[in-house]
């Protein structure tokens, strides 16, 4: 019997020891040294999905932030502060995504966050944020991030609903009053989905089909196939990589001479790779900072869009995505409040709230109390894939 | 059997201590109280792993679904607050007895296989439930989730701070331990455990083995379902992919690791894999992405070298330090 | 600069749709029924549910991609050394986790196997990276006409490979010693242990085999659907499905159950709903282990010569 209690003590020592060890192994950062003479840098925090399904859309923003910090920082800083940048990866999970806005906040003490990269865990960690009094500027997309208004949160992508309307502006110049919508299931296509159902009927645009695929799907010839047997005069695609390629492929496969309108999620070199010749001829609405060596000279974006663009890949050596620029405008829209606000959160946030044209890689943005998105349908211009390269196609 | 049934609750009780140790820590700035969060995803996944840890004591299988139960309980609780406006903890209790319900009915036809076949049918059944919570969009918000679950009462107190969360989480997360043990050295319980898992000896001594599996598989899933909407409350947004395939293997890798030899097996895993999660990131740093692989190699190595889990290699190297001087271990150890 | 829109004439017909739905059904079918052979290979072997199979069509395919896309060999080398590689990969696996764990439980073997997919998934992200790959079709890409549906040539090559990966295990397992040695091992380990095979060595080949047979199904489709690191779940638990539909153990109910498995499919999604069409895989695994256990039992027989009882 003896024995038992003791294995059985040792047991509960062994479990307490291990909540213990973790639990004890951050505390030890805990002190901080004050450097005085320097202005004290001031801490923001940023959460990306740097690995996991999202890491192409997380991976861009990261080195763009980290980018722009040490930009900010050669040059001076902001006021004199330097900026210093806590990344935290939350895998596109919404407990992990919890637990990094947790630690940012209470145990880094930043002073505000940018990101997170999916819509789902910026949802999560929302309320967090208003209770906390941290400001948070998002790089995901969904409108439910912004309305309701919750005072602490703004976003930057440019929303499904303009890319929406920009695509039934395009149709109606085209004639076309009768499609096909395919989604992806996830977040992303499913809003897309309900932002068409929504305002396509008030353009008089009629939905001859709706069609799912899954993000590991790997064939889309029966949904086609549907849609072959209707009237469809365009089929629309909402996703992420890799199902909108396939679809692309498999629309040729099936001989569908239609045109096929993709959305903003597959304006990036990786969909042309993907979807090779079957490319060719897809048009979609995207933000311009895949076309801006061809927009006009003198356009208010065309010369930031550039700088960014020749600063990133001269860095990381590869093309900018328009994640990366979601990323870039969070941080440059912080920056400014940060000057005008100092270290104070309730200032930074209504700073942020005061932005008013302010140039960013996603359009012209006006936050305001009741609009923490400030962009509309204007982010947007058509563009075609012709000969593999992207092709303004209107303003 | 006496003084091991009390040597559980004397565990208990030193658990208690334990627990008490990180609000003093925090209070007095030894820690940080961003890790008290941690805590809470521990007191919540221990529920769910004391449930499986049932699972596999009596009928000797794992659930490879069993994150199912775990969204079956969110879900319900996420709705019927934000969308029916349910009192609370009305839709705590409604959220276990619906996943009560679904694995007593998934669960009677499911239990009659064996071996490969009832590990991929709980798997199957899993990946189902999550193409449900993703699809029906009509009642679940599809993938955009659902926003705004409120925060739990007591009285008319609201468990705004994670302190508060911890003390309610952990408390309800030893009430589970609790039942558990005392379903382990119920009748039946001590019955087929003292039988090793073999359900024909079981069956021959007149244990009706399948009522009984089936019951426990009920319990397991209502434990889960418990954690589930306590999670909905703590997180105040929900969406599918935190109850997918990938998670029900993380609830597999807690039992694994700790071992199903004692109901503390489930204790030690939740708190050793929930700590892995949030720190293994921060440990592998530049090689943060492949984490995945450290989970994968230590699945594999608990299985080739302890395959009784950390709980049960402990009690076998005591069993084994002692031998001579300690009576065979004929129940629980 | 915009041109005007080209309006399609006629939709299709239901019947043509149909056949575009089977003809789908069969192309994905075929991958399944490669899938599902090699998890039967390996059931039959050492008794195991191997959950690391749908990695393997992930390495093959991913070594193909390397193969052609930046050391461009020609595909027949390419496909060899994929193939080879990934048989490679099956034979470590069986070394370092399998064999070790030989004596254990059903459930200890599963858990090590989905514990080796997690490792092979992590691996392959570390070489290969996240991203998608596309890859050359083997010989163009033109879609070819059929009653009004339509099908890629590289369908073909999916067919023809199939076909010609199950006659040569066929004969394997009936010219072969050792094709013999591992048909007798199925049916009864210790009486083939005590006709002097090495059981061993048996266990090991039912690995290398069916890890060759994995990465072929990977390499056929990868051209149709792209190759990504992660795409190994679903296929395999599909593979799985589809020898649960044929009944576990079978070689011909596994081609037959994949088969059918994604012509249901193609049909559920075009016909019912494109939502659920993951779900309708693991519904007839439920409905199948429920109802008859043994799933398209007789066909069991039939292909492998297996006249046990």
């Amino acid at each position: 019997m003896k024995s038992r209690l003791r294995m059985l003590c040792s047991l509960a020592i062994i479990t307490g020891l291990a909540m213990a060890a973790g639990l004890l192994a951050g505390c030890s950062q805990a002190k901080k040294e004050k450097v005085e003479e320097v202005k004290e840098p001031y801490k923001i925090g940023a959460i990306f999905a740097v690995t996991g399904r999202a890491a192409p859309l997380g991976e861009p923003e990261k080195e763009t932030a980290e980018m722009l910090v040490a930009q900010i920082n050669e040059a001076g800083g902001i006021n004199g502060h330097k900026l210093e940048l806590i990344v935290e990866d939350d895998e596109g999970d919404e407990t992990k995504s919890l637990m990094a806005a947790k630690k940012l906040i209470e145990k880094d003490q930043v002073l505000a966050v940018v990101g997170t990269t999916t819509s789902g865990t910026t949802l999560a960690i929302m309320k967090t944020f208003e209770e906390a009094q941290t400001p948070l500027v998002s790089c995901a997309a969904s409108v439910k991030i912004v309305e309701p208004v919750n005072p602490w949160v703004f976003k930057t992508p440019q929303s499904d609903r303009d890319a929406v309307l920009k695509i039934l502006e395009y149709l109606e110049a085209q004639g076309i009053n009768k499609i096909a919508f395919i989604n992806d299931s996830n977040a992303y296509g499913v809003s897309g989905k309900i932002e068409i159902e929504a305002l396509a009927p008030q353009r008089g645009v009629e939905i001859v089909a709706k069609e799912t695929f899954g993000g590991e799907d790997t064939d889309m010839t029966p949904q086609l196939t549907r849609i072959k047997g209707t009237k469809a005069q365009a089929v629309i695609c909402w996703g992420t990589n890799p199902g909108p390629a396939i679809v692309a492929r498999n629309m040729k496969q099936l001989k569908m001479s239609i045109p096929l309108i993709q959305s903003h999620g597959v304006a990036n070199a990786k969909f042309v790779e993907l979807a090779g010749d079957a490319a060719e001829g897809v048009l979609l609405p995207s933000g311009r900072l895949i076309v801006a060596e061809q927009l006009p000279d003198g356009h208010p974006q065309k010369q930031m869009l550039i700088d960014y663009k020749t600063a990133y890949t001269g860095k990381y050596n590869k093309p900018v995505s328009t994640f990366g620029g979601h990323a870039y405008d969070a941080i440059k829209i912080l920056a400014g409040a940060l000057e005008r606000g100092g270290a104070d959160k309730a200032k930074i946030r209504d700073e942020i709230e005061n932005t008013k044209n302010f140039v960013g890689t996603a359009g012209v943005f006006n936050y305001s109390p009741e609009d923490h998105y400030g962009l509309d349908v204007s982010a947007f211009s058509m563009v075609e894939i012709k000969g593999g390269q992207w092709q303004l196609v209107s303003e | 059997m006496k003084s091991l049934l009390k040597n559980d609750y004397g565990i208990l009780v030193a658990l208690m201590f334990v627990l008490a140790a990180p609000p003093i820590l925090v209070k007095f700035g030894a820690m940080n109280s961003y890790y008290i969060s941690i805590l809470i995803f521990m007191a919540l996944n221990t529920m769910i792993a004391v449930g499986l840890n049932l699972l596999v004591c009596h009928a000797g299988q794992i659930s490879l679904g069993h994150a199912a139960f775990y969204g079956i309980g969110a879900y319900t609780s996420a709705i019927l607050t934000v969308v029916y406006g349910c009192p609370l903890w009305v839709d705590v209790i409604a959220a276990m007895v619906l996943s009560g319900v679904i694995a007593y009915l998934v669960g009677a036809p499911t239990l009659k296989l064996k071996g490969h076949y009832l590990a991929v049918a709980t798997m199957g059944l899993g990946i189902i439930a999550f193409i449900v919570m993703n699809e029906w969009h009509s009642v679940t918000e599809g993938p955009s989730g659902i926003v705004g679950i409120p925060r739990l009462k007591i009285f008319e107190t609201v468990m705004r701070t994670d302190m508060q969360v911890y003390y309610l989480y952990w408390a309800i997360a030893l009430i589970v331990i609790l039942v558990a043990i005392n379903i382990l050295n119920s009748r039946v319980g001590r019955a087929l455990r003292a039988l090793h898992g073999s359900e024909t000896a079981a069956a021959a001594m007149g244990v009706n083995v399948n009522s009984y599996k089936l019951k426990v598989f009920v319990i397991s899933a209502v434990f889960a379902g418990l954690a589930g909407s306590l999670y909905a409350h703590y997180m105040t947004f929900i969406s599918p992919p935190s109850f997918g395939l990938q998670f029900s293997i993380m609830l597999v890798l807690m039992i694994i690791v700790g071992g199903a030899e004692t109901i503390w097996g489930a204790l030690i895993g939740a708190v050793l894999i929930t700590s892995m999660r949030a720190f293994l990131g921060e440990a592998l740093g530049a090689y943060k992405d492949y984490d995945v692989i450290v989970y994968g190699l230590v699945m594999m190595v608990v299985m080739i070298f302890i395959p009784a889990g950390l709980a049960g290699g402990v009690s076998i190297i005591a069993r084994k330090l002692k031998r001579g001087s300690a009576q065979p271990e004929e129940i629980g150890a | 600069m915009i041109s005007p829109p080209r309006f399609f004439k006629a939709s299709m017909t239901i019947t043509e749709q149909i056949l575009q739905y089977v003809l789908s059904g069969l192309v994905m079918g075929s991958s399944y029924a490669l899938i599902a052979l090699g998890f039967t290979i390996i059931y039959n072997g050492t008794n195991i549910i191997n959950f690391a199979q749908g990695e393997f069509v992930v390495i093959g395919s991913l070594l193909m991609v390397t193969m052609t896309e930046v050391y461009e060999l020609p595909m027949p080398l390419a496909f060899i050394i994929a193939v080879a590689g990934t048989a490679l990969v099956a034979f470590a696996l069986q070394r370092l986790a399998i064999h070790p764990l030989r004596n254990s439980n059903a459930m200890t073997l599963i858990i090590v196997t989905i514990g080796a997919s997690i490792v092979l998934r992590g691996i392959s992200m570390f070489i290969w990276g996240k991203d998608a790959y596309a890859m050359r079709h083997f010989s163009g890409e033109e879609p070819i006409e059929i009653f009004g549906a339509t099908i890629l040539p590289q369908s073909f090559w999916v067919f023809g490979i199939t076909i010609a990966a199950v006659v040569l295990l066929q004969l394997f397992y009936r010219k072969t010693l050792m094709g013999k040695a591992m048909l007798a091992t199925a049916v009864n380990k210790t009486a083939a242990r005590l006709m002097g095979i090495n059981v061993e060595n048996v266990l090991l080949i039912s690995f290398v085999v069916s890890g060759a047979l994995g990465a072929t199904a990977g390499i056929i489709i990868a051209p149709l659907n792209l190759a990504k690191y992660d795409a190994g779940v679903m296929l395999g638990l599909k593979g799985f499905c589809a020898c649960i539909l044929g009944g576990l153990g079978s070689s011909g109910g596994a081609i037959i159950g994949g088969i059918l498995l994604g012509i249901i499919e193609a049909l559920g999604a075009g016909l019912i709903s494109s939502s659920y069409r993951d779900a309708i895989a693991f519904v007839i695994l439920l409905l199948v282990l429920f109802v008859r256990p043994q799933g398209l039992a007789p066909l069991k027989e039939m292909m492998m010569g297996q006249e046990k009882q």
